[in-house]
């Protein structure tokens, strides 16, 4: 609703463009203070050789040169591989999970809100909980996941060692982040699925079309940019993955499970290399917006078809 | 309108003045800052004679040992506030110097007839020093520690395992001298039925994220022969770090994490080695000192039950220093007040009463005295531990050197990727980086 032009006229000598600025300036200030100049701040800092522990050290520009220790680092192309592993198989695994659940779910059977509320309870914990929580199940002696995997594989529990493994760990860190997130993806889709008009499946019935054709030539395509939505959201999200990381295996064994955020992290507030984080955190902010932008405007083609 | 802002300018006017009144009635606060954990408990009980006698309240602000160092060098490096007094771990020492995190002790110890030869020499290097070994001080020795062993006693003494161990290993079963018999004892041990328990040899330090293995594998490697320079020649690694000796003891360290620890124990640093030998799990543990009067207090695996060694010797006999000293943070605004509390707690009768409370005193005085060593079951080890420490770099970059130490050593004893070699040279690579870009070599 627009502001009435009497009120406007009784703050005296304040126009209404005035009247609007006054009421968004804090929230462009705060804005400017905590995004924007961070970012800028970032940017200049990603072409000196600055450490934030050394304050009384003379900064220098260095050009180019930590973008390019950044992008010629065997060890931040691992930590990227390593991310890019995460990323793609949890985003499938629980958009394919996350879509079933919500099939389900739209069933609508006996119960059905009642088990919604339970699929959503991992979400909702938080991750300090989930990681500590999933130390203890992985625990090779006592904990209940060893105990079940024995249960069905024969191989004795002192054995399963999830986080300890080289091939497991970074499956046991997926794992984790998929029981958490799923129903997440899974309440996207469900209200994809809940948007789609009775009536179009009523046309399709009176057809003859089979439930594998209602499937395949309705369900899929008009719940597909709800299911890219939720793809996105993920997708960002464990681009940036940092605590559960840390809470399970610190990125080991070795460096199987060292993230970029964790290496970012270790360049930042460890080697206390500032100026090189800041290249850093600048190369994955602009792989992140462009991969982004990119898959939005996907999005926005797929949402006119 | 003139009315009402009147009214407003004497409110504003009441509340500040209201706010103001009780800062001016109350006594001057210091705050403290350090890691949260047992002694860090000792220090809130001995540090109320300190208010007791000076009126100066004490104000703690303690962190968990994993976020210690990312939540304390930020506050240092922001030029922060918050701390009056820090207890910093002793490689922060070169940094916190050149950088001006600390006020510099020496004219205040001469003042004061404060001695560094009245301090066990190795803390003062190891806590105070900074460049290492030059009469420049930067803190009081605040809290001795350093790695060494607990053992089950009461499994030791069992006669069917000192017989079978006996006929095995043809030596008798009891703590070990050299690394070796620490590795034949935690084989015999492993995967054993102890009363009616599987139980495994030993807990030893493997944590990735933040110095866990590196605070473990150094005991090992120094004892192989590891340096870590050149001598005669500083930050010259090639041939020190890398060297066959090195070499041998990392392979050591690797043997003895895939033959001899408990399943799972791909991330332990100090709290969870002291849970699995407070769980009946491990025949022996490798930890700091500060975790053993709460062992000794406990009721399962304490009293009789528990005995203490230090690191075994092997080619070298060193231990890996832990501890940290007492600092000034240089930004604080009660800096006198701060320089009083040091002065109060290098006296001889608070560190005694230091060391009572479960504090490691730094003072000779407390160490050497005539009852020390049988003061308590675990101050004989301590005292042996102490003789023999040796701590890893303490240079501004020590983070640096850190991670990478962390990196290459996880990923060869853990990971089990390459060979010790190629991890050796590897860190000599990284460290010789990070001089490089530091400007010293």
């Amino acid at each position: 609703m627009a502001t009435p032009a009497p009120i406007a006229r009784r703050v005296r000598g304040l126009s209404d463009r005035a009247i609007a600025w006054a009421f968004i300036a804090p929230a462009i200030t705060l804005l400017l203070a905590i995004n924007i100049f961070p970012l800028l701040w970032a940017i200049y800092l990603s072409f000196t050789n600055y450490r934030a522990n050394r304050p009384n050290a003379v900064v220098e520009g260095v050009g180019l040169r930590n973008y390019e220790r950044v992008l010629t680092d065997p060890d931040i192309w691992q930590a990227m591989q390593t991310t890019a592993h995460f990323v793609f198989w949890t985003i499938v695994l629980q958009t394919v999970i996350g879509f079933a659940l919500a099939y389900l779910i739209d069933r609508k059977f006996r119960g059905h809100a009642f088990w919604t509320t339970v699929i959503l309870i991992p979400m909702m914990l938080s991750p300090a909980v989930v990681g500590n929580f999933w130390r203890f199940l992985y625990e090779p002696q006592i904990g209940l996941f060893a105990y079940a995997a024995s249960m069905v594989t024969g191989i004795p529990t002192s054995e399963i060692r999830m986080l300890g493994d080289v091939t497991l760990a970074p499956w046991a860190i997926i794992i984790v982040d998929t029981w958490m997130w799923t129903p997440y993806v899974m309440l996207i889709c469900l209200a994809g699925l809940r948007s789609i008009p009775d009536y179009i499946y009523e046309a399709a019935e009176v057809d003859r079309a089979s439930g594998w054709r209602q499937f395949w030539s309705i369900t899929v395509p008009m719940a597909l940019p709800f299911i890219m939505l939720a793809v996105l959201f993920r997708g960002i999200e464990n681009f940036k993955m940092f605590d559960m990381v840390t809470l399970l295996t610190g990125g080991g064994p070795g460096s199987v499970t060292e993230v970029a955020s964790i290496t970012l992290k270790r360049t930042a507030f460890e080697s206390w290399a500032t100026g090189r984080a800041s290249a850093f955190a600048i190369i994955l902010f602009v792989a992140v917006f462009g991969l982004a932008n990119i898959y939005v405007k996907a999005l926005n083609k797929v949402k006119q078809r | 309108m003139q009315m009402k802002l009147k009214a407003l300018l004497g409110l504003a006017s009441a509340l500040a003045l209201s706010s103001a009144l009780p800062n001016a009635a109350k006594a001057e606060q210091l705050t403290l800052c350090w890691a949260a954990w047992d002694p860090a408990n000792a220090l809130v009980e001995l540090s109320k004679d300190f208010t007791a006698k000076t009126k100066i309240d004490m104000k703690f602000e303690f962190v968990p040992w994993t976020s210690y160092a990312d939540r304390f060098l930020n506050e240092l490096n922001s030029q922060g506030k918050l701390c009056d007094l820090i207890i910093g771990d002793s490689q922060w020492i070169g940094g916190a110097a050149e950088n001006g995190h600390y006020v510099k002790l020496n004219e205040f110890f001469d003042k004061e007839g404060i001695k560094m030869d009245d301090f066990v020499p190795a803390t003062v290097v190891g806590y105070s020093e900074w460049p290492k070994n030059t009469p420049n001080y930067w803190a009081l020795p605040a809290m001795g520690d350093v790695v060494g062993w607990t053992y089950r006693k009461d499994w030791f003494e069992k006669p069917e395992l000192q017989k079978e161990f006996k006929e095995k290993y043809g030596w008798d079963l009891g703590p070990p001298k050299t690394y070796d018999q620490l590795k034949q004892i935690a084989e015999f041990f492993q995967k054993r039925e102890v009363d009616g328990k599987t139980v495994y040899g030993a807990s030893i330090y493997t944590e990735r994220g933040s110095e866990g293995i590196t605070m473990g594998v150094t005991n090992v490697l120094y004892d192989w022969g590891f340096q870590y320079e050149n001598p005669k020649k500083p930050y010259e690694m090639e041939g020190f770090v890398n060297s066959p000796d090195a070499v041998k003891g990392l392979e050591f360290y690797k043997a003895l994490y895939d033959c001899c620890t408990p399943p799972g124990s791909s991330n332990v640093y100090m709290v969870e080695s002291a849970d699995a030998f407070k769980s009946g799990q491990v025949a022996m543990q490798m930890n700091f000192a500060f975790t053993w009067p709460g062992l000794y207090k406990d009721e399962k695996v304490g009293g009789d039950r528990i005995g203490f060694f230090p690191n075994p010797a092997e080619k070298a006999h060193f231990a890996q220093l832990g501890g940290q000293g007492i600092s000034v943070v240089s930004y604080s605004e009660k800096r006198d007040a701060a320089l009083q509390y040091i002065k109060w707690f290098a006296q001889p009768d608070v560190q005694a009463k230091w060391w009572e409370l479960g504090g490691y005193s730094c003072l000779k005085a407390v160490v050497n005295a005539p009852g020390f060593a049988s003061s308590q079951p675990y101050a004989q080890a301590f005292l042996d531990s102490m003789a023999i420490v040796k701590d890893f770099w303490a240079e501004p970059s020590y983070a640096s050197l850190l991670q990478d130490m962390q990196k290459r050593v996880h990923n060869y004893v853990v990971a089990g990727n390459g060979t010790a070699q190629e991890a050796l040279d590897g860190l000599v690579k990284d460290w010789t980086e990070v001089f490089e870009e530091d400007g010293k070599i």
